[in-house]
């Protein structure tokens, strides 16, 4: 057997079927009778709803709030200061809040027939004057989205630590306006959920695509008053989640009620891309006010902050809006040691979709911010970027280190990882190349950028913002089979991380068990021990810690029936590689699970009553988090005339403790950073005055595509953290947080000469050009060159 | 979104084509490779009660050498003249421009004739063909007709077509051993209709000099002028100045952002041409 545990790398289990077009999907599911729902959503950003006109004969198929009897709405309770929770009924109810916001639904035999049936109700919905521009509607309290509010801040942090003692002394003051466009996070697969009342189990019976089956049940149960007990999630193959899959869905809501009203018919929604550009436009849209202050080399002495994060019109269950708000001012501060920080982060509710943490969560603003800052001071200090930064990083001396908002960075080397992708992209080659200028006339630039991020933070921070539902100790099931092989079970959901094979890897790390022997069971609330989920990038942390615990529980019994079978004393054995090794001889997993399960004369008359399964919870021993870092680099070729931006290079040196599966990282690592450059160069939901959304389809919301992604070089560290079981780091978000940093300082480097410097993603050519217009600089192409 | 309810038909021949489009009075539409219709049915934006499938007639099919042009059937898909390429003397160029347009899924089943019938100013035959001096030949009951491809596009989704006529073929001429020419779009990815597009095509013994820019609001536009005098100076005469001033002239609707666009993609085919 080769070697199959911590660190190896194992092909993921999960390809062949992925591969081959065999996944099972909600959508992909097809039972007896089963009828499709469509939602008819506001075609206005904000309005008061008149009157729903039914089609005549066809009311049965249509369902508006007033007939959602016995749902209840949502609302996600925070006690964050100023925090105000926001009613999201299951169908708009009174007043629609931002175009998309579903407020019929309809039944038919096909989707086709059900969007026909909601094409025949008659909406009266009088308007309402829209907010859209979080800046403006800071200061609005006439006009309201809720109008139960005495404003639209649905939330303000206020920090402060050090700030006029530090700024006092600065040499060089630096201003910057940033701004981060609002997203969608755009799924391979959208929403998509099926639901049944199964009467031989008394249970609603709920195929949902989410990250969270164990919060969905919470949810469910609440929403529609049923015992915990009666409510089975099972979250199948889902093609991706990025945060839009953790909270609870009105559409999941409505479709149970649907269920649980028509007993025996199963009821599927399919959310189509449509409807996720439009009325999925829910996350990045942060703007910035920074100012930085620092001494004359460039050293960062303290930063004051003004963010307006725009949260959309609802804040959704149970993370609630408090979470990017308080990711945003806590998080600001980067990968820096600096004393002195003010902020100020205002969330704001406008007519848009209630802002969701997508990937990276607030850091990628957060990143985008600060890494923009650092380049602009490093060019006012005359010196190289890079350089500044490192100066100005957390040197590994000092850690742990609890940085100025009293985050505690467990563990790292940042200014290796810069080194080392400093001498990878070779500084002084393109320094060189654009000294001589390029034969076609683009301009080439280099950028870098830094974070660290917090991992599988645990309780002690969400217990801090007051949610409803805080994450504690992650369970995980075991159970050696009868032929010597493992279950696993596990709360967490799989959905592209490579689990099924990591999860398994690191059970054969205690256990010695081959992965082909080793099934990893998750999704399903029926099978499942609870999680909170997958989300955080937290997953293997939290649950990888907990089958590593309970894989141990599971030795000393091994031990003892492994002892008896050899009739020799226990302390006389050793577990190793899938066997239990006497001073003589050795007996295998599957001659100890033969004997518990098939044989159980053989077993010594005190075995452990546990037999060979067991639940175990595990936490890190400090929860606040786990700290990943990671320094990116990148050289770009600017098109002036056209406006486009070419990457020419891309290097990532990262940092997520011990590595679990290489492979499976740089799958994380690739998949991040190209919705990293997304963010960067194409994706904007953009709206008009009124509130109406420009990019409802892929011709105008535009993903980057295997062309656009360059070949990115990855180089991992490995500082284990001192707090988690191998030491291992979350990383399934790191990948996202730094190229937009990234790429618009390489883009900014290569415009440095022309006075222009760009700070709103994502950079468009017409952005470009705009700023090239502004700054009166003509393009440098010619025909004739 | 799913299409509305629409009833289907496959077409026989040219002639059963236009009879159902006739009988459907304004409410038929054919239906080619789907590639532009599919997505509108699927968005209720189109809303046809009947689809005449014309994917399958063999009339439409063809690629056809005749000595001084090559006739290529309506429906001829993206892929099989991009996959003809090396074995179109003197229509190199459709090889080439039929291999940039969007990506090979799309190219499978989209077909010239769609394109030219659908008429998006972003789209790469309207331009291409224009360049070419293709010529269009359009079938209705009354009869065939030809119009210039650069008159076939009236205004964004809006052709020359009435409502009974199909796009039958489209006749492009050979270019001489000694033509240049160049094709440039900038799009902001693979696979996307592009910001900004154009085509020069100079061919001094069939005394051919054309430009024509296009992505604009409308059908591609010539800049005859800058043809003329890249045919009679070269390069030399292509500056800056000149090609943003035969820009803003053929499109003084664009901005100055549009502007700057489409002339760097203006200057990047002249620069081609001259590459060839
Ligand atoms: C993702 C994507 C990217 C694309 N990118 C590009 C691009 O970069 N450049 C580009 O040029 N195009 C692009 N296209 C469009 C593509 O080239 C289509 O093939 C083309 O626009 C339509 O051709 P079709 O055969 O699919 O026509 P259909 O979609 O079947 O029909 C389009 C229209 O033409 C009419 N029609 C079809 N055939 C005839 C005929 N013989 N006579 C009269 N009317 C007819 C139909 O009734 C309909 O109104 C893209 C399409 C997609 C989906």
């Amino acid at each position: 057997m080769a070697e199959q545990g911590i660190g190896a790398r194992v092909r993921r289990k999960e390809d062949a079927r992925f591969l081959h077009g065999r996944g099972n999907y909600v959508t992909d599911m097809l039972l007896p009778g089963q009828k499709e729902v469509a939602f008819l959503r506001s075609p206005v950003a904000h309005g008061r709803i008149r009157r729903i006109g039914k089609p005549k004969g066809l009311e049965h198929a249509v369902f508006a709030r007033e007939d959602l009897v016995g749902a209840e709405s949502m609302a996600a309770p925070s006690t964050l200061p100023g925090y105000k929770v926001s009613t999201q009924h299951p169908l708009a109810y009174g007043k629609v809040r931002f175009v998309g916001e579903p407020i019929v639904m309809t039944v038919g035999a096909t989707r086709a027939e059900a969007e026909d049936i909601a094409e025949q109700v008659e909406l009266d919905i009088e308007d309402l004057p829209v907010l859209v521009d979080a800046q403006t509607t800071r200061a609005q309290t006439e006009i309201r989205v809720h109008e139960e509010w005495p404003d639209n801040v649905a939330c303000q942090i206020n920090f402060e630590s050090g700030f006029e003692a530090k700024a006092r002394d600065a040499a060089v003051v630096v201003k910057r306006d940033i701004d981060l466009s609002r997203q969608a996070m755009v799924p391979l697969e959208g929403k998509a959920v099926l639901a049944f009342w199964d009467e031989r189990m008394s249970q609603l019976m709920v195929y949902t695509s989410t990250q969270a089956p164990h919060i969905i049940r919470i949810g469910i149960a609440q929403m529609l008053h049923l015992e915990e007990t009666q409510v089975r999630i099972i979250s199948p193959d889902v093609g991706g989640g990025f945060g839009y899959k953790c909270i609870l869905q009105p559409e999941e809501v409505c479709v149970c009620w649907l269920a649980l009203k028509y007993k025996g018919k199963p009821f599927r929604y399919i959310e189509d891309r449509r409807e996720h550009l439009v009325a999925g436009a829910n996350s990045r849209q942060h703007h910035y006010k920074l100012t930085a202050y620092a001494d004359k080399t460039g050293r960062l002495l303290a930063l004051d902050a003004d963010i307006a994060i725009d949260g959309g019109a609802y804040s959704m269950w149970p993370y609630t809006i408090g979470l990017e708000t308080g990711q945003a001012t806590g998080n600001l501060p980067g990968p820096y040691d600096f004393r002195g920080y003010r902020a100020k982060t205002q969330c704001v509710a406008t007519n848009k979709p209630g802002f969701l943490p997508y990937r990276g969560v607030a850091r990628t603003g957060v990143c985008f911010a600060m890494e923009l800052v650092i380049d602009a001071i490093a060019r006012e200090v005359g010196r190289e970027p890079w350089e500044v930064r490192m100066d100005n990083l957390v040197p590994t001396t000092a850690m742990p280190y609890d940085n100025v908002t009293k985050k505690h960075y467990d563990s790292g080397d940042y200014h290796k990882a810069l080194r080392l992708v400093h001498e990878k992209i070779d500084l002084p080659k393109w320094r060189e190349r654009q000294k001589r200028g390029e034969p076609d006339g683009r301009l080439i630039g280099v950028g870098f950028a830094s974070y660290c991020e917090q991992s599988a933070h645990g309780t002690s921070v969400f217990a801090a913002w007051g949610l409803s539902i805080v994450p504690g100790y992650d369970q995980a099931m075991v159970k050696i089979t009868p032929d010597g092989g493992l279950e696993v079970r596990i709360g967490v959901h799989n959905h592209g991380q490579g689990m099924e094979t990591t999860m398994a890897q690191v059970a054969n790390q205690i256990l010695g068990i081959d992965v082909a022997k080793i099934q990893v069971m998750h999704g399903d609330t029926g099978l499942t021990p609870f999680s909170t989920g997958t989300y955080a990038s937290r997953s293997m942390v939290m649950a990888g810690g907990a089958i590593a615990k309970a894989c141990q529980a599971l030795v000393p019994r091994l031990l003892h029936i492994g002892a008896h079978l050899m009739q020799c004393a226990v302390n006389s054995v050793r577990y190793e590689n899938g066997k239990v090794v006497g001073p003589q001889s050795s007996v295998t997993i599957t001659d100890i699970a033969h004997a518990w399960y098939r044989l159980p004369f053989r077993l010594p008359p005190d075995v452990d009553l546990g037999g060979l399964e067991t639940v175990m919870a595990y936490k890190p021993k400090v929860d606040t988090g786990a700290f990943s870092y990671a320094s990116h680099a990148a050289v770009v070729a600017v098109d002036i005339e056209v406006g486009s931006v070419e990457i020419l290079d891309y290097v990532i040196v990262e940092d997520c403790g011990t590595l679990v599966n290489p492979m499976v990282v740089d799958g994380q690592m690739l998949g991040g950073a190209a919705q990293g450059i997304g963010t960067a160069l194409y994706e904007e939901s953009h709206y008009d005055a009124n509130g109406q959304p420009l990019a409802s389809t892929f011709a105008d919301y535009l993903l980057p595509g295997p062309t656009e992604v360059p070949a990115m070089r990855i180089t991992h560290l490995q500082t284990p953290s001192p707090y988690t079981e191998f030491g291992v780091k979350g990383m399934g978000e790191g990948g996202a947080i730094a190229p937009p940093a990234v790429l618009f300082n390489a883009v900014n480097d290569a415009l440095k000469g022309l006075g222009v410097e760009l700070n709103e993603t994502p950079l468009t050519p017409r952005r470009l050009l705009a700023a090239l217009e502004r700054a009166g600089v003509k393009g440098g192409m010619r025909a004739a060159s | 979104m799913k299409a509305a309810a629409f009833d289907y038909m496959r077409a026989r021949d040219v002639a059963e084509a236009c009879a159902a489009l006739a009988q459907g009075n304004g409410k038929a539409k054919l239906l080619a490779g789907g590639q532009s219709l599919g997505p509108m049915l699927n968005l209720r934006l189109a809303r046809p009660k009947l689809l005449i499938d014309v994917s399958r007639i063999q009339a439409l099919a063809g690629i056809e050498d005749k000595a001084d042009a090559w006739h290529i059937g309506a429906g001829v898909t993206h892929s099989r003249l991009e996959d003809a390429a090396g074995k179109l003397g003197g229509g190199a160029m459709l090889a080439h421009v039929a291999g940039g347009i969007a990506y090979r899924a799309v190219r499978n089943r989209g077909t010239i004739g769609g394109s030219l019938a659908h008429a998006d100013p972003a789209a790469d035959w309207p331009l291409a063909l224009a360049a070419l001096d293709a010529a269009v030949v359009i079938r209705g009951r009354a009869g065939s007709r030809r119009v210039a491809a650069d008159r076939f596009m009236k205004s964004a989704f809006t052709t020359e077509l009435a409502a009974d006529e199909i796009v039958e073929a489209i006749i492009v001429p050979k270019l001489s051993a000694g033509a240049r020419w160049g094709y440039h779009k900038f799009c902001r990815k693979t696979g996307e209709f592009p910001e900004a597009s154009a085509a020069c095509v100079l061919d001094p013994e069939r005394r051919l000099a054309r430009i024509y820019v296009g992505a604009l609001t409308g059908a591609p536009q010539p800049l005859a002028g800058l043809a003329r005098a890249a045919a009679e100076r070269g390069l030399a005469a292509c500056t800056r100045e000149a090609i943003h001033e035969a820009v803003a002239a053929a499109a003084p609707q664009l901005d100055a952002i549009d502007r700057r666009m489409h002339a760097g993609v203006v200057a990047r085919a002249l620069q081609k041409t001259f590459q060839s």
